[in-house]
């Protein structure tokens, strides 16, 4: 059996890649994609200590995670089409508005 | 003892004293809003007729007045707050019963004589609406049985002298002499108030809580001598502004710049017997504090002899009856500062009659005159103003004192009491003697001045002069008939209820005669220099030039003050407007909106529009948090 560090050693790969991700790439797709995969690393983490728990608890809570990103990807996205029919680019460094 | 008379006396109720302060209001009302509309007839005829209608009513309380008793008129309970109880009580005693026949009988005069003087004025209708207002005032003042309603009425009349002395308001010297009357009333007015509130709190230390002058009276052996002492002086301090005693006495002579009927009725009837008459009502505290009754017969002695000097070179012939007046009130000032109340306020009465007849007399002659108010353009007005001329010669004669004339009586009643009794002193009366011969000398210098000789008018002006018409020559009559028989009226028994028993005082024959002489020498004097050898006086004034230069200039008080007080304050106002108000005050304000709005300008930078820079702070902060908890 895979003992429980390495699960959440992965889980916590998967988050910080996630979260470089966010901070370092400029194409809102590829931003929403890597918090797609921040989500999932914490899944990844409930997943694995509600096994090792013997708990359901983390298992009830990844089902809400899901259907939460569910949502939120339909509505980010269409944002992101939104704001591309508007400025012709979905690049986060030319949507500047929201500033002194 | 003296002070239980108060409390033993007999006091009927009665509800018709709120009539005497009634009709006058109801006047004012008249005046201010039918006024304009229903022409100088009915305002001739309402204004003094609600002030006859008061005289009436006022007669009537004396006639009803039980002997040595009170009437008092409890309209409606005031104020009350805890063990306090204000009511708004009118009381008439023998005291204040011969206070409202002055303020009401000589103030009538004073009303039908401005009907005919303010005949050409176009704003006759405030002019009385002011006037009656000033009556409610003082009558209320001399009406009111406890302090608070007293200082109602005490501001009244402060108030309506503002109002009458800068009665034509365009003139800016008029303007700020009505200024100087209500700024110099004010300063005592401070000390006044500090009077009444020391006397209501160290009263209510003893558990007393009252302003009624029965209950303050009944209870004022409570209080320490030293207690009682500050307060007769901090009232005494209100008493020097409202009557126009050192130091405060700049403003009456200045007062003249109103019309000058008002100047009758703030020298002689109401205003300036305030503070005679608010000493003689509280009369039981001063007799507790000897210091105190010193000091008043000192302030007052000194302003009678002051004033007197200055009055002996003016040439105006309204200042000169102003300083006249001031000293005047000395003399009252000197008869209570002695223990004498019944004197000073006898003196009050007489001085009331005449003087109100002496500015109703300069009036008539002013108004005759086409407005001019200096006595060496004037000169042998005495057959072309018989009538005028006659009645200020009674008047003259009654201020000077001579024997059978009110001012006679009254007059050497103080100066007697001042050497007989126990506070009095012979210094005191030296000086009331002098300035009984300096009385009766500018008096005089004015009579002969002004009514005796050639005419010193320019010929346009002399072509011009008249007698006034009856409506004011009566009221100088009647004045004059009243400055005869003044003396007459047997005040001193009237008010003993008020004073306690009274002992006449026996003095020398000395003493009894020479304020007399000196009247008379006063009056010798002016007729030699003034009559038989006018050049006289020109000579004098040489041989003492410096003298006279600082008489004339009324010892430069006023250029005094201005310098030592007015001036201060108004630097110091400059500073606290320009330092503290703009620098310090609005630099507070301006500087927490301005420090607030440079953080801002700093703090915005924060705010760079780029997501990933947002997301980078929540990344931070959640490190910061998270690292702190795992610590």
């Amino acid at each position: 059996m895979v003992p429980i560090s390495y699960h959440l050693v992965l889980s916590g790969v998967l988050f910080t890649i996630g979260v470089m991700g966010v901070l370092l790439r400029r194409n809102t797709i590829i931003i929403f994609m890597a918090i797609e995969l921040m989500l999932n690393a914490v899944n990844l983490s409930f997943v694995a200590l509600a096994r090792h728990l013997g708990s359901l608890d983390g298992q009830l809570i990844v089902f809400f995670v899901m259907a939460v990103a569910a949502a939120e990807a339909a509505v980010g996205l269409a944002i992101i089409l939104l704001v591309f029919r508007g400025r012709e680019t979905v690049n986060a460094d030319e949507l500047n508005l929201l500033r002194w | 003892m003296e002070h239980s008379h108060a409390a033993l006396a007999t006091v009927h109720a009665v509800s018709y004293l709120r009539f005497i302060v009634l009709f006058p209001l109801l006047g004012v009302l008249f005046n201010i809003f039918a006024g304009p509309r229903v022409g100088r007839r009915a305002i001739n005829l309402v204004s003094p007729g609600v002030v006859l209608l008061s005289f009436f009513f006022s007669f009537a309380a004396l006639l009803q007045l039980p002997p040595g008793g009170a009437l008092v008129d409890t309209v409606y309970t005031w104020i009350t707050a805890g063990r306090l109880q204000v009511d708004f009580a009118l009381r008439v005693d023998p005291l204040s019963a011969t206070m409202i026949l002055i303020v009401t009988g000589v103030g009538f005069l004073i009303h039908v004589y401005s009907t005919g003087y303010m005949a050409h004025d176009e704003d006759v209708a405030r002019y009385f609406a002011y006037l009656n207002l000033f009556t409610a005032s003082m009558l209320l003042l001399v009406l009111g049985d406890n302090l608070l309603l007293l200082f109602v009425g005490w501001e009244g009349v402060g108030l309506c002298s503002y109002l009458l002395i800068g009665f034509w308001y365009t003139d800016d010297e008029k303007a700020s002499a009505g200024k100087k009357a209500f700024i110099v009333n004010r300063i005592g007015d401070a000390g006044f108030l500090l009077g009444i509130f020391l006397l209501f709190w160290s009263l209510g230390a003893k558990g007393v809580w009252t302003l009624s002058f029965a209950e303050i009276q009944t209870h004022a052996g409570l209080l320490a001598v030293e207690t009682v002492t500050v307060i007769c002086l901090l009232l005494f301090v209100g008493a020097t502004g409202k009557s126009a005693q050192i130091p405060l006495y700049v403003w009456l002579p200045d007062a003249m710049a109103g019309p000058t009927p008002v100047s009758a009725l703030i020298h002689a009837a109401t205003m300036v017997t305030a503070g005679i008459y608010m000493i003689a009502r509280l009369h039981f505290l001063y007799s507790m504090a000897p210091t105190a009754l010193a000091v008043v017969a000192i302030v007052g002695a000194l302003t009678a002899f002051f004033a007197a000097t200055i009055a002996l070179v003016q040439t105006d012939i309204k200042r000169v009856l102003a300083y006249s007046t001031v000293s005047q009130l000395g003399y009252m000032f000197l008869g209570l500062g002695v223990g004498a109340y019944s004197a000073g306020v006898f003196h009050l009465m007489t001085h009331a009659f005449f003087k109100a007849l002496l500015f109703l007399g300069a009036g008539s002659v002013i108004h005759a005159m086409s407005d001019e108010q200096d006595i060496r353009r004037m000169g042998g007005l005495k057959t072309k103003m018989p009538i005028t001329y006659g009645t200020f010669l009674v008047a003259c004669l009654a201020i000077a004192g001579f024997p059978g004339l009110s001012g006679f009586f009254s007059k050497d009643l103080i100066l007697e009491e001042t050497v007989a009794s126990p506070h009095g002193s012979v210094v005191l009366w030296l000086i009331g003697t002098l300035t009984a011969g300096l009385t009766a000398f500018y008096m005089f210098r004015l009579l002969f001045v002004t009514f005796w000789g050639e005419t010193r008018a320019p010929h346009e002006v002399a072509h011009h002069i008249h007698e006034s018409p009856t409506v004011m020559t009566m009221p100088l009559v009647l004045l004059a008939v009243l400055s005869f028989i003044g003396g007459y009226f047997t005040l001193v028994p009237f008010l003993a209820p008020v004073f306690g028993g009274h002992h006449p005082a026996h003095v020398s024959a000395l003493v009894k005669y020479l304020p007399t002489v000196a009247g008379l020498a006063g009056i010798g004097l002016a007729y030699q220099m003034y009559v038989r050898d006018p050049a006289m006086a020109e000579r004098v004034a040489q041989r003492y030039a410096a003298v006279y230069r600082l008489l004339l200039n009324k010892y430069y008080v006023d250029e005094l003050y201005d310098r030592f007080v007015v001036q201060p304050v108004v630097a110091a106002s400059q500073w606290l407007w320009r330092v503290w108000d703009t620098v310090i005050i609005d630099g507070t304000v301006n500087g927490t909106a301005q420090t607030v709005a440079a953080n801002g300008l700093l703090l915005r930078l924060w705010q760079t529009g780029n997501v990933q820079v947002y997301a980078l702070s929540f990344l931070l902060g959640a490190m910061v948090i998270l690292g702190y908890y795992l610590w």
